[in-house]
């Protein structure tokens, strides 16, 4: 018995590490992970190396101090006399408002594009095509400047809305100009909360009232008029109880004071462009993707649905567009995560997100480049993972379910 | 045996390292062309003439360095840089040398570890608007919207300024001097602040110059000058004295018409040390004895950039004020030649 083993032992040579089948993947392997590491610690030992030679260090001090810069756009409160991880998180909140107001627009505009090019309507289709292939075919990059362009050089400046000007408001609330778009904003005044309130209590009505019809539905095959239950309870108690309340909620109108208009909303022409341009050309994208998801689902099943006697508009959203959107998220996540990358184009127009403010001025001002840009490619990266993470559960919900 | 080559691939990279963070002389030398970072446009200051050769204040340093160093002022290759990648692409080791509307302060040379070597235009920040936006002050800025480059001086004064005089102001960043004029002159912006000097050459560049105007408050001091990496002090040498020579040259009435002769020998024997008749001051920096010559051969002594690039004479009109010499109630002045 003791000798089996030991023969075993003996007959182990160094050569096996390379012949012998049992070890060489292991061999493989751990000489592929010294050199990985390799690779690495040289990196890191170079980048020790440069910082030494030029009397820097590793640090992430520079976050308390004082940022001595204004941003244009906050969406929290923040003056020069912030610290640098105040103006870090103003730009990474503008990164956010503009992605998602990016993501949002883009699938609206994708998803009707992607439909509208499958239409029967000649002059409908074609014109979707030219949408599509227009924005997918010429660089996000130009788009931007373009809108950007369009919005400085074509729109009135301020002072032209003075008495006398050539300029006007349209219908005497919105003021369209070459340094933004100025809208009425709403002003919360007291009992603004309960209002409030009532309309998070309608939507939450609007679910309920349609789980239970469908529930119904399956049970009994009878069905509600969804559609006007939903829009009565989305509408009616809010403007009740806002008059109840006494009108709780007023407009505040921009006015033209001094160089510009004050009051109201302000948006940038930064963000316009921004805005615009990422959901444009990112809903071409979507727009394709919809259509081949739709595409895919074999058109039996359209048939068989006709064939129990569904309308085409319950046969899209019943039987097709079910299936479909199993084919369409993955590559959707995709796409979100392109358009919340590429926001960082902001550089172009000047919109203050994460990567110019906390990766721009922040870095230029402290000289810690380093640093800065591993804060920056960290908070990309956990924002890409965080999306991905959520949309991966959404998909998982309207996976098949398998019995 | 594994172990051995992790220490030597360590010790390798390491002195590899060390190496290419050292003499920016030899490498200078070794690639035969100076790596010269200017901005990416400012007229009179550094811009393309008409057959795309780089001209201006700024770029007269860079080819002073070029001529003193490798005896040639052409031997440079330019790297346009805006204000936010400068001081990367210097510290990077990208360009030699950095000539390109810099302000000399405490963070820039104690902190973001820069040498600067001197200053070559005495400067500070202003304002430019429309003669008929009815504005005679910046103290009537309130509420203004305000064009400005970031990664600048310029962007910290101005937040001072309006904070303490207790003003509102929209800023509109910036990334360079050209979308700069291109939004302030859609009226995107209704000032436009960057300093003084590049106020008046972006003026000049307008077609209807005389409807603009610089408004009197500077708010700041903005000394400007080359820069190299930190941590080579010959390199910083070799600068700081080519832009010295270019100084002391006018101070001693050493011009390009008279330079020839005087370097044959004067009896002045500041002016024969600066010209590498007397004396080894040259072989101190590690050069030879004609590197003073060479730069001054350029394009003349400071006196002589300065008029025919930026001076009275040209659109730009700057007065010398306080870039004249020292004997002129200015502040240039260059340490002894000794
Ligand atoms: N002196 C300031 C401001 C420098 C600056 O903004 N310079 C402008 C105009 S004077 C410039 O170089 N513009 C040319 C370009 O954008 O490349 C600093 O060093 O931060």
């Amino acid at each position: 018995m003791s000798t089996v083993v030991d023969d075993g032992r003996q007959s182990f040579r160094p050569s096996m590490l390379l012949y012998d089948t049992r070890y060489r993947s292991l061999t493989i392997q751990v000489v592929a992970a010294i050199l990985i590491a390799l690779g690495m610690s040289w990196l890191l030992w170079n980048v020790v190396q440069n910082l030494a030679a030029q009397g820097k260090d590793f640090s992430f001090g520079f976050l308390g101090q004082r940022a001595g810069y204004d941003i244009n756009q906050q969406l929290i409160d923040y003056n020069s006399n912030s610290s640098h991880a105040r103006a870090a998180l103003v730009g990474i909140l503008n990164t956010l408002l503009v992605a998602f107001l990016g993501c949002v627009l883009a699938t609206i505009l994708g998803v009707i594009a992607g439909v509208l090019r499958l239409s029967n309507n000649w002059l409908v289709a074609r014109m979707m095509t030219v949408y599509v292939e227009g924005f997918r075919n010429v660089p996000l990059l130009l788009w931007i400047i373009a809108i950007f362009a369009l919005m400085a050089e074509g729109m009135p400046q301020p002072r032209d809305f003075r008495e006398g000007g050539d300029a006007s408001m349209v219908l005497d609330s919105v003021a369209i100009t070459n340094r933004g778009i100025y809208l009425p904003m709403p002003v919360w005044g007291p009992g603004s909360g309960v209002l409030l309130a009532v309309f998070a209590a309608s939507l939450a009505a609007i679910w309920a009232f349609r789980r239970y019809a469908h529930k119904r539905q399956e049970a009994t095959g009878e069905i509600l008029p969804v559609l006007g239950v939903s829009l009565a309870l989305f509408f009616l108690p809010a403007i009740v109880f806002y008059f109840i309340l006494g009108g709780p909620v007023s407009l505040s109108y921009p006015e033209l004071k001094g160089f510009n208009f004050g009051g109201g909303l302000h948006l940038r022409n930064s963000l316009i462009a921004l805005w615009l341009a990422l959901s444009l050309y990112t809903g071409a994208f979507i727009a394709e993707i919809v259509r081949g998801g739709i595409l895919a689902i074999s058109k039996g099943q359209s048939e068989a649905a006709f064939a129990l006697g569904l309308r085409p508009r319950r046969t899209m959203s019943l039987v097709v567009l079910p299936q479909a959107l199993r084919v369409i998220i993955p590559p959707l996540i995709s796409q979100y995560l392109n358009l919340t990358k590429n926001s960082s184009l902001a550089i172009a127009v000047g919109y203050m997100d994460a990567r110019a403010t906390l990766g721009g001025i922040t870095i230029n001002q402290t000289g810690r480049e380093l640093e800065g840009m591993f804060l920056l490619g960290l908070f990309y990266l956990v924002l890409s993972l965080l999306i991905s993470g959520v949309m991966n559960i959404y998909n998982a919900s309207i996976k098949l379910k398998e019995r | 045996m594994i172990k051995s080559v992790f220490l030597g691939t360590f010790a390798a990279a390491g002195l590899a390292a060390g190496v290419a963070g050292a003499a920016t002389l030899d490498d200078v030398k070794a690639n035969d062309v100076l790596k010269c970072g200017i901005s990416t446009g400012l007229a009179g200051f550094s811009a393309p003439d008409a057959n795309g050769v780089w001209q201006g204040f700024d770029v007269a340093v860079c080819r002073a360095v070029a001529a003193a160093v490798l005896g040639d002022s052409n031997k440079i290759e330019f790297v346009p840089l805006t204000t936010q990648t400068r001081f990367t692409a210097l510290g990077s080791g990208e360009i030699d040398l950095l000539s390109r509307n810099t302000t000399w302060t405490f963070t820039r040379d104690v902190d973001l570890k820069q040498t600067f070597v001197g200053v070559n235009y005495y400067d500070g920040q202003g304002f430019m608007i429309r003669k008929d936006m009815g504005v005679g002050s910046a103290t009537e800025l309130d509420g203004a919207t305000v064009c400005i480059q970031t990664g600048t001086t310029t962007e910290l004064n101005l937040s001072d300024y309006f904070r303490v005089n207790n003003m509102d102001y929209d800023p509109v960043p910036i990334e360079t001097n050209n979308e700069a004029i291109q939004q302030y002159q859609a009226g995107a912006c209704d000032v436009y602040t960057t300093d003084a000097s590049g106020l008046a050459a972006t003026r000049a560049t307008f077609e209807d110059a005389e409807a603009h105007m610089i408004l009197p408050e500077i708010i700041s001091k903005e000394p400007l000058g080359p820069v190299v990496r930190h941590g080579d002090d010959q390199w910083a040498d070799i600068v700081r004295w080519t832009l010295n020579a270019l100084i002391a040259a006018e101070e001693y009435g050493v011009t390009s018409a008279n330079l020839e002769k005087m370097a044959e020998g004067t009896d002045n024997p500041e002016i024969n040390r600066l010209l590498g008749n007397e004396g080894n001051l040259g072989e101190m920096l590690g050069l030879d004895a004609e590197f003073a010559r060479r730069a001054i051969a350029v394009a003349g002594n400071y006196g002589e950039i300065f008029a025919s690039n930026i001076g009275e004479g040209t659109p730009i009109g700057l007065a010398r004020g306080l870039n004249a010499q020292w004997t002129q109630g200015g502040l240039m002045y260059s340490p002894p030649f000794r």
